[in-house]
């Protein structure tokens, strides 16, 4: 959560409004209090009418770039922004090295201007650019990309389907692909003209495979740097490393080869199965988690941040922290088992009976996934109570090529 | 990233220094001087945003904005490039059934000094009369332009993916237009517009 963030980082007012408003007590109100709390905490300062109108030209966020050239592609490191879209596509079968070259120079042409707020070649509507919002695309590739690109002697050994675990119900529409696009944005609106630039100027070498939308909270409607929520209301991400740790570097680039400076993307679709965990009350969802649902704190703490005890134990006996949640089995004792995620929430129309269809776009970078993200999924496939609400449906992963220098393309260490 | 202005660039830099240094000169002593010739056109011309239409046959079209950097009119009165056998400087006009067509601008394109014309679709563009090869998305296409006072200046620019540039050619008289609506949609089907089209 912000509050203690914002504090860890600025040693500003999170605390001091914390113990001033609820005297350090939290953990003993009751949840309906705590949720009040918790929004209130994550809020901008409450304003009045006329201080809002007041500022409301420092609350543009349209003209925000973020620079496209660099060692690491953006849309990394970059803090997530509320939208974005994922497209995989297929190659053509005409589609070779030389294509592959000719399509990743005019998109990465594309990309360099949008991001900058301006038109790319050919954009039939340049006025719609001029709002970037952060926006950014980031490429990868998959197997067959990199084996028309450079042989199978250049594909990374973690590139391609993750090995079958027993929760997965993959359904082939999500799954797998030959070219990523990601594009993210704080505005919808300039992730769905860059996403069309993009397609158009990539159709004559690919067809699109799979689209996925996700969105996380509104820019300016919560402090930046707030662990988003996912529509379970679970506070998803604590743990997250941060592109300011010492580690994250080792965790998140790649290093040697032609991905030196790039990563691996992991995109798992993993449906939320809302109208089964209506059914569960909010013990028990704290239990599935081993988290509070008030600020994500562990049921052993008090904070967000705050370690977990899991060795603590009921009056009872039973461990606070139960075996079967979700925190305890994704941590590993190996810190070299982490990832970076970032991930985002879809919501669909439902089908049927149902009356949601919503779920989590998980996005997660690591330099190597057999490594790093296999070990976490395996424990998770052997033991986690959130299995029984949720499912994964899609599975794809990309190497992401390391970034470029203006003149450059992305993808030239494999293609040039 | 992929105009390459910059042998021009060099070419203008030089010019204009010989001119500084020319103009020195002069006013040390030798009034008879100043009126040194112009630089050449070409030295002062730039593509900026320059793009061409991929096209498997036939006609194409180049667009951009040509930048005259210098202090003197230039005027355009031809373009060359490997893609293509002929090409022509073409400008879009409504005609007397008020129709949108475009036709061969034989007075050139004049750029003032210090201003720039764009090139777009449904403006003035560079005609790609006779595709020798298709010109694939990605492709890099160089362009030699030539000036009224028989200076040149090349540029290379990508090849888009590009549905629209579709405008009725005056010329064209000879295209098969069955089925076609000439009325206000111009998007006429590439096949049997510019693919279809030889002079």
């Amino acid at each position: 959560m912000s509050s203690d963030r914002t504090t860890d980082h600025t040693g500003r007012s999170g605390v001091s409004r914390r113990g001033l408003l609820f005297g350090g007590a939290v953990a003993g109100i009751g949840a309906a209090a705590a949720v009040g709390a918790d929004v209130l905490l994550n809020r901008s300062q409450p304003e009045s009418a006329s201080s809002r109108s007041r500022d409301a030209a420092a609350a543009l966020h349209g003209n925000e770039t973020v620079d496209y050239y660099g060692t690491h592609q953006a849309g990394i490191a970059t803090t997530p922004q509320a939208h974005a879209t994922f497209v995989a596509l297929d190659l053509h079968a005409e589609t070779d090295r030389a294509a592959l070259r000719r399509m990743m120079q005019i998109l990465t042409e594309d990309a360099a201007r949008l991001t900058q707020g301006e038109p790319a070649l050919a954009d039939s509507e340049p006025e719609l650019v001029t709002v970037p919002a952060r926006l950014t695309v980031t490429f990868g590739f998959g197997p067959e990309f990199v084996t028309r690109a450079a042989g199978s002697g250049a594909l990374p050994a973690w590139l391609g389907p993750l090995p079958a675990f027993t929760i997965d119900r993959l359904e082939a529409a999500w799954n797998d692909g030959d070219l990523l696009l990601q594009i993210a944005s704080d505005d919808a609106f300039t992730v769905a003209h860059a996403t069309r630039m993009l397609l158009k100027d990539a159709r004559s070498f690919a067809s699109v495979r799979w689209t996925q939308a996700g969105f996380r909270r509104a820019i300016g409607s919560e402090k930046p740097g707030t662990t988003m929520r996912n529509l379970f209301g679970q506070v998803d991400g604590t743990t997250n490393p941060s592109p300011d740790d010492d580690d994250f570097a080792q965790l998140v680039w790649a290093n040697g080869g032609w991905l030196a400076g790039g990563t691996s993307f992991v995109l798992r679709r993993t449906h939320m199965n809302l109208d089964k965990w209506d059914r569960l009350d909010r013990s028990g969802r704290e239990q599935s988690v081993g988290r509070t649902l008030a600020n994500g704190a562990p049921l052993t703490g008090v904070h967000e941040h705050d370690e977990p005890e899991f060795e603590a134990k009921t009056s009872i006996g039973f461990p606070v922290i139960p075996e079967f949640s979700h925190i305890r089995r994704a941590r590993s004792e190996n810190t070299d088992e982490r990832i970076f995620r970032r991930a985002y929430n879809y919501d669909h129309a439902p089908a049927g009976a149902e009356i949601s269809d919503s779920g989590l776009l998980f996005v997660s970078y690591q330099a190597d996934v057999t490594k790093q993200f296999v070990p976490i999924q395996r424990r998770l496939d052997e033991l986690d109570l959130l299995n029984e609400w949720t499912t994964p449906i899609g599975s794809a992963v990309f190497a992401i090529p390391p970034g470029c220098a203006e003149g450059g393309y992305i993808g030239e260490t494999l293609l040039a | 990233m992929h105009a390459r202005n910059s042998q021009t660039t060099f070419l203008a830099l030089t010019a204009a220094a010989l001119i500084a240094l020319t103009g020195c000169s002069a006013s040390a002593g030798s009034p008879e001087e100043s009126t040194a010739p112009a630089a050449p056109a070409g030295d002062s011309v730039d593509m900026v945003n320059g793009w061409v239409k991929a096209a498997d046959s036939g006609m194409s079209a180049a667009f951009g904005d040509l930048e005259n950097t210098g202090t003197s009119d230039v005027t355009v009165v031809s373009v060359d490039t490997e893609a293509s056998s002929a090409l022509e400087l073409h400008e879009t006009v409504e005609n007397e059934t008020g129709e949108m067509i475009m036709r061969e601008k034989t007075d050139g394109f004049t750029i003032s000094a210090g201003e720039s014309l764009s090139l777009e679709p449904g403006g003035n563009h560079i005609m790609l009369m006779d595709l020798t090869n298709p010109i694939q998305a990605g492709d890099e296409i160089t362009f030699t332009l030539t000036f009224s006072d028989d200076s040149t200046s090349e540029f290379t620019v990508p090849a888009k993916d590009y549905a629209g540039a579709n405008e009725n050619y005056e010329g064209g008289e000879e295209m098969d237009m069955d089925g076609m609506d000439m009325g206000e949609d111009m998007n006429m089907d590439e096949d049997t517009d510019m693919g279809g089209h030889s002079e």
